[in-house]
């Protein structure tokens, strides 16, 4: 079941949460909508669902024209952030509801509710929770009720917001790595939508990033790690440190030393930035050529596998922050106050059109 | 020996709270109400049973218990209703409504009663309405309902009120997600959501109405075996100087006040099962 978006608006009051978005999503994957929190990701699920109308522009399920049609009549599972389990109901009774309510003649016999609500309970690994009641029930254990409960009504789409945003980080790692495995069971196409670039790239096949009502970029995780189309999704997708210049002939000035850059756009000698990871900066003892800086350690701050390094540089004064693994680190021997020589492994460089 | 053992608890004054709690509960229930029933304990149980069980006396629990029970129930129809609009729906006017509400509480109950009395009366400004389609509210059994459905409102609207405002609307997108069209979204998701609330405020509302006097004496008619209620009943056997009487009328207007409270709280309990 694929979804195609075709030129969606929408506006709240004076506020515009999505400015003439479009996206097709291929059937069966599971794709991420990433953004910060008020960029339009969930404003778009709930515009797919059906559960908030666009301004203009159109939705097609499987080519089909759904824009108008109810939320009822859309098959869509839709799971919440913060469950909308029914607690006068058992878990067997949350996961039969969207049998139960279907009319008469649609509607499957008791014993078919039955098998199918065990089939789904077996599936999300909570048989024997059947007869509890959702306060009995930890906060993994109702999103997976949840998912059970929207998978019941076999959705063409299963779209989820930002379904582990209300656990804990354990149970959050757990379960994102369990619904990919499901995903890879039964294969319904489905958006999640999440403001933590490690979920969507751990968990999606497709991530969609996101921004102020627009789409920044689509593209597997590889992509959008790796050529990172704005400086917004290279600044969203992990730690960067800014380089301020003038960017000119492919290069950018920085410090006085010319860097390597992959330079995106054709302008030349415009205001520019050039962005560096925190793990694309090597630390050494002493300067190997030209594009080494001086810097001094400020602070040195362990993160278990991983070590931050906080350094100034000597000419500008600016900071840069490098992460190493703890095998680098302590071969190199850094101590707080050292001089030492920095070096970006990868540039990129973009047009100064962002802020931060 | 202690009576409770003593444990270590975040939340100090255990002993004290409970202490006061009972004195206080004693002070203004338990005593007064003791008293009744030590008053009434001056009858041997042949007179006691034939002062409650006289015809007069036990039509009198008729009319007030059997119109106590329809105007809680009418109140916790439209009590819902209500609620609902105040907590659903913006409109001009919304809080003089939402103020309305309480208006019942706070007026003396005997501008209440004459107010009813003759807005109902035949020639009143509803009851001319009424006179010609053969509807008699004023000084029938039916202005015993109506005095008693007034009353008794703002208790239902105001304890289902707040549990309609903590309803999550995801829970309405949930269910329609799944296929529910409005009405099943009501009835199995809302409903059982509000039943709580809806039977305390029915219990409220009830034993309020059993209790209500002042009001309905304007508009009953009060006439014996058909439009008298048992408050009344009390308060004419006082004026006879038969206090034994009155209070053994009392008690069996307590006890039966008390039972059914308490079989609508067990009820209640067992309506929010699913909390604990």
């Amino acid at each position: 079941m694929g979804i195609e978006i075709e030129n969606i608006h929408k506006q709240f009051g004076a506020f515009s949460a999505l400015g003439d978005v479009s996206l097709s999503i291929p059937s069966g994957e599971l794709v991420a909508l990433l953004g910060p929190s008020g960029c339009g990701k969930t404003t778009l699920l709930r515009i797919i669902a059906g559960l908030e109308t666009p301004d203009s522009g159109r939705i097609l399920f499987n080519g089909e024209d759904t824009t108008r049609s109810h939320v009822r009549e859309r098959r869509v599972g839709f799971v919440f952030q913060h469950y909308a389990l029914f607690r006068h109901m058992t878990v067997f009774d949350n996961v039969a509801f969207g049998l139960n309510v279907r009319p008469r003649q649609t509607r499957p016999s008791k014993e078919e509710i039955s098998e199918k609500v065990m089939k789904l309970l077996r599936l999300v690994q909570l048989e024997n929770m059947a007869s509890r009641y959702p306060s009995q029930l930890s906060g993994g254990q109702r999103q997976r009720i949840a998912l059970a409960r929207a998978l019941a009504v076999e959705p063409q789409v299963l779209l989820l917001d930002e379904p582990f945003g209300a656990l804990d980080a354990q149970v959050r790692a757990e379960l994102r790595r369990w619904l990919r495995r499901l995903h890879d069971e039964i294969h319904v196409t489905s958006v999640f939508v999440t403001h933590d670039q490690e979920e969507a790239l751990e968990v999606a096949d497709r991530i969609v990033v996101m921004n102020r009502g627009k789409i920044e970029q689509a593209g597997t995780p590889d992509e959008v790690y790796e050529q990172p189309a704005t400086a917004f999704v290279l600044n969203f997708l992990g730690n960067v440190n800014l380089f301020h210049g003038r960017k000119s002939q492919r290069q950018t000035q920085q410090g006085g030393q010319p860097a390597d850059a992959n330079v995106s756009g054709g302008v030349d000698d415009t205001q520019a930035v050039a962005y560096v990871r925190s793990h694309d900066i090597e630390i050494e003892r002493s300067r190997q050529d030209a594009t080494a800086l001086k810097a001094e350690i400020r602070h040195i701050q362990k993160l278990g596998p991983a070590v931050r390094v906080t350094l100034a540089i000597e000419e500008s004064g600016e900071f840069l922050e490098a992460e190493l693994t703890r095998d680098v680190y302590q071969n190199l021997g850094l101590q707080q106050g050292e001089q030492v020589f920095v070096r970006p492994r990868q540039v990129r460089v973009f047009v100064e059109d962002y802020q931060i | 020996m202690r009576l409770f053992k003593r444990q270590n608890n975040v939340l100090p004054g255990f002993g004290l709270t409970l202490g006061f709690t009972i004195f206080y509960l004693s002070v203004i229930v338990l005593i007064p109400l003791s008293a009744l029933v030590f008053r009434t304990s001056g009858l041997t149980w042949g007179e006691f049973v034939t002062t409650v069980t006289a015809p007069r006396v036990l039509a009198s629990y008729k009319v007030t218990f059997g119109s106590a029970m329809i105007a809680a129930l009418i109140n916790s129809v439209f009590g819902v209703l209500v609620a609902w609009v105040l907590v659903r729906y913006r409109f001009p006017g919304r809080r003089i409504v939402d103020a309305l509400v309480d208006l019942p509480f706070a007026l003396p109950t005997a501008v209440a009663g004459i107010t009813l009395a003759t807005i109902y009366s035949p020639n009143g400004w509803v009851g001319r309405f009424l006179e010609p389609h053969g509807i008699k509210v004023a000084f029938t059994p039916v202005g015993i309902v109506l005095a008693m459905t007034f009353i008794g409102l703002p208790f239902v609207v105001r304890t289902v009120q707040p549990v309609i405002e903590e309803i999550e609307i995801e829970l309405e997108e949930a269910a329609s997600c799944l296929g529910a069209n409005r009405w099943q979204t009501l009835q199995l998701v809302i409903f059982p959501m509000l039943l709580p609330s809806i039977l305390t405020g029915f219990a409220l509302s009830f034993a309020r109405a059993v209790g209500e006097y002042g009001s309905i004496i304007f508009i009953a008619g009060n006439m014996p075996m058909v439009s008298e209620i048992t408050p009344l009943l009390i308060i004419t056997k006082l004026e006879q100087f038969d206090y034994r009487g009155a209070t053994a009328i009392a008690c069996v207007m307590l006890l039966t006040s008390f039972s059914m409270l308490l079989v609508i709280n067990l009820l209640q309990k067992w309506s929010r099962r699913y909390a604990d």
